[in-house]
């Protein structure tokens, strides 16, 4: 039962918020209660996760290959919790962010149905339930991007539309070859079957197939074009869940999907997969580089920050897993609350443009300083969780002898560094480019719009703090998934074993 | 019959594609809806197409002589699906051409707004 509270709670108050009279404070108790709720469920699926192995939950009590599975292996746990995190920060930001025009046309229950749609990709034992939970999350998302139409938002709101469909009609394609060849859905029966009927022909079309559909919804390489063209456009909050979210639903598709249907290092979609990530960092960094709009170079350095974060899956080794997943985990943070931050631009200047920002330093230094901790910590700046979670992914690399590659990891961080500074430069520490007189000062920031983020600061040194503990836990998550034996006999029971090769 | 499935399947996944390449944004729109018919064909031959065998369990007829149900009921969710996404990407569109006059990809780009 546990297992459907992060889907049944998002889903429930989703539904009260719908009933509710709408323009009146109750919306906000209710959608914060209902993502605290839902944080508390997901950090109850951890530490169950942790002490007794990975949980299933036969929905309705039909035996597995036949009933609708759900599953929470410890990769599944965390980015359920990292994601509840999100949305507990995304809905106390709404409060200070989001017009109450907006409000009123039903944001809250958008957000909610956002949440539950991740939650709901993230705990799914059935590969065509991703796709339907793809579907919710992507269909939340739409609307939560064309809420609001200026022009600019219209286009990226279509840019995204169409993309992320193209993507779900890949999905759909590959799902439904699988199904003929495999005959089942679930996803431990798959990787119990899958193997013995696979010829190499459709092994590679397959795997390409899956590959450019979650590589479109990561952002991988050839694929990524969508992100910065409407990333940029939404609220601040809406970025946030976004860009925290909706790409690493992607790049957890891809693990969870390639870690079982395509076992073995020696798979030829990994050597593609490692070249793209490779260029996929490259060619972010190089492109944030390029933009003057701080929430541009926000979604560049995502693009860019993808990379870190499949090329574990294409090393296929333990340590490197472990090191890719502990970066989904330090990303979904930072790049959340990098988006908040600029919530304050919005608030202060209407505007993300950096040729129209600074001297946010010099009016609230405390406030810079907060902003400080997640621009330095995507950066890579020791001790911050960045550092750490870069040293866990190059460090695998240069175990497994990739050096080019590992080279061009560090180089990328070098660039991130550079495009970080800039922006700390640029938005903060610079003088106001008009000079700020007393009558048209721009209003201070107060605690409702700095709370959320003071609390993703707060997760982020913790992350950074308690690293160890973290970094083990993503070991045993990484050793769970590359031996697909466990999740079998988790979901179809002892005895089942995935069929010699 | 299969090769004729595979064969419409083949010409609508082209047909779609051809068209979300198109500027205009009504294309798109028929680009998408030709793209989910064309995988829903897809799922219904890939998983093998039966002759007048409903899915119903009757007394003295063995299991692997009906239509697999699983194929139809992947289809009648993807349909739905589809028809929601459908709907939302007309009425956006819709709403892209009251403000622009336009149905022009590139007129309604972010550097004119």
């Amino acid at each position: 039962m546990l297992l459907a509270l992060p889907i049944l709670l998002p889903l429930m108050t989703a539904i009260v918020l719908h009933l509710l009279p709408q323009h009146s404070r109750l919306l906000r108790v209710v959608a914060f209660a209902g993502s605290l709720a839902a944080l508390a469920a997901t950090v109850c699926i951890v530490v169950r996760v942790h002490n007794a192995g990975i949980q299933v939950l036969q929905v309705a009590s039909w035996p597995a290959p036949f009933g609708i599975t759900l599953v929470a292996d410890l990769l599944s746990a965390l980015m359920a919790v990292m994601a509840s995190i999100i949305g507990v920060a995304v809905t106390a930001s709404s409060f200070a962010g989001v017009d109450p025009r907006r409000e009123a046309v039903g944001y809250h229950q958008l957000v909610q149905i956002v949440l539950m749609g991740v939650a709901g990709a993230f705990l799914t034992g059935d590969i065509f339930n991703l796709y339907v939970w793809f579907e919710v999350m992507l269909i939340g998302s739409f609307v939560l991007m064309s809420l609001h139409r200026t022009r600019a938002q219209l286009h990226a709101a279509f840019t995204y539309v169409g993309l992320n469909l193209l993507a779900s009609a890949f999905l759909l394609t590959a799902i439904g070859l699988l199904y003929g060849q495999a005959g089942t859905l679930n996803l431990a029966d798959l990787a119990r079957a899958w193997p013995d009927r696979r010829t190499p022909g459709l092994d590679a079309a397959l795997s390409m197939l899956f590959l450019t559909a979650f590589g479109i919804k990561a952002g991988l390489f050839p694929l990524f074009f969508w992100l910065p063209a409407s990333y940029h456009t939404p609220p601040a909050a809406v970025g946030a869940l976004l860009a925290g979210l909706l790409t690493k639903v992607g790049v957890y598709s891809m693990i969870r999907v390639f870690t079982l249907l395509f076992p073995g290092p020696n798979a030829s979609v990994y050597t593609v997969l490692l070249v793209l990530s490779a260029i996929t960092m490259v060619v972010g960094v190089i492109g944030a580089l390029a933009q003057h709009d701080f929430r541009r170079v926000l979604s560049f350095n995502l693009v860019g920050h993808i990379g870190f974060t499949t090329v574990g899956l294409a090393l296929w080794t333990p340590a490197a897993l472990a090191g890719s997943m502990l970066y989904v985990l330090h990303h979904m943070l930072v790049i959340s609350t990098l988006f908040l931050v600029s919530g304050l631009f919005l608030r202060q200047r209407r505007t993300t443009d950096l040729r129209a920002l600074g001297g946010l330093y010099r009016s609230q230094p405390a406030v810079a300083c907060l902003a400080m901790v997640p621009l330095f910590s995507l950066a890579g700046i020791p001790p911050l969780s960045g550092f750490l979670a870069k040293v866990a992914v190059v460090g695998p690399m240069i175990g497994a002898g990739h050096y080019v590659l590992a080279a061009v990891a560090l180089v990328v961080s070098l660039l991130t560094v550079l495009s970080m500074a800039r922006l700390f430069e640029e938005a903060f520490w610079k003088a106001a480019p008009i000079p700020v007189s007393s009558s048209t000062a721009p209003p201070r920031l107060g605690l409702p719009i700095l709370a959320p983020i003071a609390f993703l600061v707060t997760l982020t040194l913790g992350l950074t703090v308690m690293a160890g503990p973290v970094s083990r836990l993503t070991m045993q998550a990484a050793e769970q998934l590359l031996d697909a034996n466990h999740y079998v006999r988790a979901v179809l029971g002892e005895g089942v074993h995935r069929a010699a090769r | 019959m299969e090769l004729l499935l595979a064969i419409v399947a083949g010409v609508l996944y082209a047909s779609g594609l051809y068209l979300m390449l198109r500027r205009r944004l009504a294309q798109l729109i028929i680009g998408l809806g030709l793209l989910s018919n064309g995988s829903n064909i897809l799922i219904l031959s890939a998983a093998g197409v039966t002759r007048a065998r409903p899915p119903l369990i009757t007394a003295g007829v063995a299991a692997d002589q009906l239509a697999d149900p699983v194929p139809q009921s992947l289809i009648l969710t993807a349909i739905v699906i589809g028809f929601g996404v459908l709907a939302f990407s007309l009425v956006l569109a819709h709403r892209v051409h009251q403000s622009t006059v336009s149905d022009d990809i590139d007129t309604i780009g972010p550097d004119r707004a």
